[in-house]
């Protein structure tokens, strides 16, 4: 699996990302800065890591979604070809319009940093194949602006296409409010585009991917990638 | 006396006693400018003098009693005068760190306040060369009853966390306390650790004249200034007034100056760097000069301004976020320059090293300050104030403490009061698993991080118990070390080195000084006894209000090694059937105790001995166990004693226990909540006690088996059992209802 990492300024969950995908891919991925405009020949999947990019004063991902290199993920998402976006990446996939709904400022209006409970909604997708359906697994959040906000006919249509692929949960699996600790709209912690080869989602499964570290429940993203890539090829 | 060129003082204003008075500057201060430069000083030299001989900056209250601290050890690479202390952890790495105050800034504006002591300590610890890789904090506030105490809370937690979660470094421990002293004057001590190469630290010293001095990163604004100088005054009734001395963070911009400064340190770009943190250019400009033995020729319009018609008053004394002064080589400027460009960042050669051992400073085609580089540091003034020992506390023995409630009752309320109950509400707003390196998160007795992939680690903590401070200084002071120490052994940490962040009220009332002078006395001797020295530190003085000063409070950060982050402890009980074992003995020393203020209302007494010897012994005792992968739990006994350190044992983990240890001697209250020192909790397999208990005698470690896990229940003996679910609730409930106001009497 050859991974692109783009680098806007201010990211900076961009090594906890590179980590991971070493890990369990086995390569490095390259990293790709903002004002580039082509991605590395042959790139497999592009990964859109979180932080705040350009410090995020204005809304959240607005001003990367413009960035030079931009132009580039679209044209990658466009062919059909994969990409992660997580936390500020999320963020900014939907400002640049890659995916649908807008991340607003979390229901309690505080960050929030803690493990959370993601019910894997199905496992057919090149994103969760690594997964099973239903199966709950625990990652980290870390955000300010997680509330996933879409309108009716928006999240109908996500809803209806099978398109929501993390939900908050609780740790049994089932949905509470309790649970929904950013306030999301139908508790969406992760979508794909209709393509279904555009992933944004809030939790950061890049941080928990080895064993000694306590959790691996984050690593079937990664590895459900590299299995679907090598089919692929 | 020669007369050297005088400074232009166009457009400044004359030089009169209110100034003077109102740059911080006593009059026999004043004098002493005048002597030392033959004449009177200009406008902008006023506030150069002022911003360099200021307490915050010159330490010229503590310095006498700073000497006095141990600063060596094999392990240390660089103790206090830099920017940050650096320690060697094997391998070629080295760990970089410091705490520093940001309490006035803080309590005018809690958020801004917070922020920038956040990214002025992160700044102190990339300066050297080194990645950030954690930061603590530890924040003292008023009595939550106070009318300021929610909103001071919710602003500085808020700052902390929006400046580090933007940056990118884990916050991953800290402290929060409430006290009625700090009402008028809280407490924000942030501390930043980084790792670097233990061949490639950078420090401010100059070398070599003519080369350029660089000014990086953000534009300099007119915020903060005489920042240094309120840092170090006492508060009154119009303190309100002085917000717009409080300087605005950027995190963005901080983390492009990381990042930018790393990559021209790795390409041999620097040769000395200092970070424009309090009194901003000047501050950084002498230091280099000054540390080099070099003069400093700033040509002040190359500042980037970032508005106009800015005097050289200001630019000096500016305080604006987010800037380095740097001496580059001159062959790779070009380079230094595309790389910070790349980042977006400013970029102005503003000055030149000169053999002069002058400070000149121009504006505008004329010479604004004309003053001699080492006397500004050197030559200010250094005060043996007079100090008054504080009075001794009697000893309240066990006996003289009539229990109010029962032991299980006193435990249920003990855990659920502002000192003891859950800091989650704080530590879930700092993100403390970034950089993916976070192995124990918030909640234990010491952070543990990860050091690259490791398996060598980390341990971090910052501690202080100021009530026991205020009650005896020399033994808070001690204390204060200990605790670090022993928080940083349960984890099974070797402790390497400390940076002292000294908070106390004003240092010219003798009471004050002597707290001072006390604390600096325990932490120095707790500290030769340990080996483990004070590599970095901060003061921070004049924190009082109408002239009612805070606890003293000393904190101590502390770093600590681990080999193998595998072989390491937690206080979460593990399994049931496991023996519960106390390590060190027990008196019952109820003095100062928690139980002793809050369950009887009495605030007093000798605060509990510090022995360090025992502390060693027992300390080293339990190192060994969590070592050979013996002790399967272990945690330090301090705040509330032996049952409130069980009972966070048991909450952490959802594992009751049933306890079995009676004490003959004393009275059962005083044994479960007495807060004796040098004590740990340790749960081992049963089938081990046996053995431990015999090689502990040979250690001379007293150990008591006291307890077994177990169940979903407390038992203290003779009492009915407490749910642990119940009591986590209650431990949970405190800080989150408080903050949202839904608490009937706070």
């Amino acid at each position: 699996m050859k991974s692109a990492v783009v680098v806007f300024p201010g990211i900076n969950r961009e090594r906890d990302m590179a980590r991971a995908l070493k890990l369990i891919s086995g390569r490095e991925p390259s990293m790709v800065w903002h004002a580039d405009t082509a991605l590395p020949p042959a790139t497999d999947l592009v990964v859109i890591p979180g932080g705040f990019s350009y410090g995020d004063y204005l809304r959240c991902g607005a001003i990367a979604a413009r960035a030079p290199i931009m132009d580039a993920v679209r044209a990658h998402a466009a062919g059909g070809a994969l990409v992660l976006g997580v936390c500020n990446g999320f963020q900014i996939l939907c400002e640049a319009g890659l995916l649908p709904g807008v991340l607003m400022r979390n229901q309690a209006l505080k960050f929030i940093s803690r493990d959370l409970f993601l019910r894997v909604e199905r496992s057919d997708s090149p994103f969760t194949r690594g997964y099973n359906a239903g199966q709950v697994i625990r990652v980290p959040v870390a955000h300010g602006e997680g509330n996933y906000v879409a309108d009716a006919e928006t999240l109908a249509r996500l809803e209806d296409d099978g398109r929501v692929l993390f939900r908050y949960a609780a740790p049994d699996g089932s949905l509470d409010p309790a649970w929904n600790l950013n306030g999301a709209s139908n508790a969406i912690a992760g979508i794909v585009n209709a393509g279904g080869n555009v992933l944004g989602m809030m939790p950061h499964p890049e941080n928990h991917v080895e064993p000694e570290m306590g959790c691996t429940d984050g690593r079937g993203l990664f590895a459900g990638l590299v299995e679907a890539l090598d089919r692929a090829a | 006396m020669l007369y050297r060129v005088t400074p232009m003082t166009r457009n400044e204003p004359p030089i009169t006693p209110q100034l003077v008075a109102e740059h911080g500057l006593k009059p026999d201060e004043y004098e002493r400018i005048i002597k030392l430069i033959g004449r009177e000083p200009s406008f902008t030299e006023l506030g150069i003098f002022s911003a360099m001989w200021n307490e915050h900056c010159s330490y010229k209250s503590s310095k006498v009693h700073l000497r006095t601290l141990p600063t060596q050890a094999p392990w240390v690479i660089q103790g206090p005068g830099e920017n940050a202390g650096v320690v060697d952890i094997g391998d070629g790495l080295a760990v970089v760190f410091k705490m520093e105050s940001h309490n006035h800034p803080s309590f005018i504006e809690p958020y801004q306040g917070a922020a920038t002591g956040v990214g002025g300590i992160l700044r102190d610890v990339f300066t050297m060369g080194a990645r950030p890789i954690a930061c603590l904090d530890a924040l003292s506030f008023g009595d939550p009853a106070h009318p300021r105490t929610r909103h001071l809370v919710s602003g500085v937690v808020a700052g902390v966390g929006g400046y580090g979660n933007s940056f990118g470094v884990p916050t991953v421990g800290g402290q929060l306390r409430f006290h009625a002293r700090y009402d008028g004057n809280c407490l924000v001590n942030a501390m930043a650790v980084g790792i670097a190469a233990a061949d490639k630290i950078f420090y401010a010293k100059a070398t070599g004249v003519g080369m350029p001095i660089v000014y990086l990163g953000s534009k300099t604004g007119r915020d903060g200034i005489h920042g240094a100088s309120m840092a170090s005054a006492e508060f009154d009734d119009d303190s309100e007034a002085k917000r717009p001395t409080v300087q605005v963070g950027d995190p963005f911009s901080e983390k492009l100056l990381l990042e930018a400064c790393l990559e021209i340190m790795a390409k041999d770009c620097v040769i000395a760097i200092q970070d424009m943190g309090a009194a901003g250019l000047t501050c950084s400009a002498v230091e280099m000069g000054a540390k080099g033995d070099l003069g400093v020729d700033l040509n002040l319009d190359a500042v980037p301004c970032r508005e106009v018609g800015m005097s050289a008053y200001e630019m000096m004394l500016s305080e604006s976020q987010e800037r380095m002064l740097m001496v580059l080589r001159p062959e790779k400027e070009a380079e230094a320059e595309a790389i910070f460009r790349k980042w977006g960042l400013d970029f102005a050669v503003v000055g030149f090293t000169t053999p002069s051992q002058r400070f000149v400073v121009r504006h505008g085609g004329q010479v604004m300050a004309d003053l001699p580089i080492k006397e500004l540091g050197d030559e200010a003034p250094v005060y043996r104030r007079p100090f008054v020992d504080s009075a001794k506390q009697p000893v309240i023995a066990p006996g003289a403490v009539p229990p109010p409630i029962s032991n299980a009752e006193a435990l249920r309320t003990l855990i659920g009061t502002p000192e003891l109950c859950a800091r989650r509400w704080v530590w879930e707003q700092y993100d403390h698993v970034i950089l993916g390196n976070t192995v124990q998160r918030p909640g234990g007795d010491a952070a543990v991080v990860r050091v690259l992939d490791g398996p060598k680690a980390l341990a971090l903590t910052a501690d202080v118990t100021p009530r026991y401070c205020e009650a005896d200084p020399f033994e808070g002071g001690k204390q204060a070390v200990a605790e670090a120490w022993r928080n940083i052994t349960a984890v099974g940490g070797r402790p390497l080195a400390v940076t002292d962040n000294l908070n106390f009220g004003n240092p010219e009332r003798p009471e004050i000084m002597g707290q001072l002078v006390g604390c600096i006395r325990g932490i120095g001797e707790a500290c030769r006894a340990l080996e483990f020295p004070v590599v970095s530190g901060n003061v921070s003085l004049y924190n009082e209000t109408n002239g009612r000063a805070i606890l003293p409070t000393p904190t101590i950060g502390a770093v600590g090694l681990l080999d193998d982050f595998m072989r390491s402890a937690t206080l979460a009980f593990k399994a049931g059937d496991e023996a519960i074992l106390l390590i060190g003995e027990t008196q019952g020393w109820l003095g100062q105790s928690l139980y002793l203020r809050d369950l009887c209302g009495r605030e007093e007494g000798a605060p509990p001995p510090v022995d360090l010897d025992t502390e060693r012994r027992n300390g080293d005792f339990a190192r060994i166990l969590i070592h050979e992968n013996i002790a399967t739990a272990v945690h330090d006994v301090s705040d509330g004693g032996l049952l409130v350190a069980i009972a966070e044992m048991a909450m952490a983990s959802g594992i009751g226990a049933v306890l079995t240890a009676v004490s003959a001697d004393i009275p059962s209250h005083a044994f479960w909540f007495g807060e004796d020192q040098a004590r740990y909790v340790a749960t081992v397999h049963s089938g081990a006690v046996d053995a431990i208990i015999a090689r502990a005698g040979i250690a001379g470690v007293p150990v008591r088996r006291i307890g077994t896990t177990g169940g979903e229940a407390l038992t203290v003996p003779g009492e009915q059992p407490l749910s642990v679910e119940e009591l986590r609730a209650r431990f949970e409930a405190w800080l989150p209802q408080y903050m949202a106001g839904t608490l009937v009497d706070p």
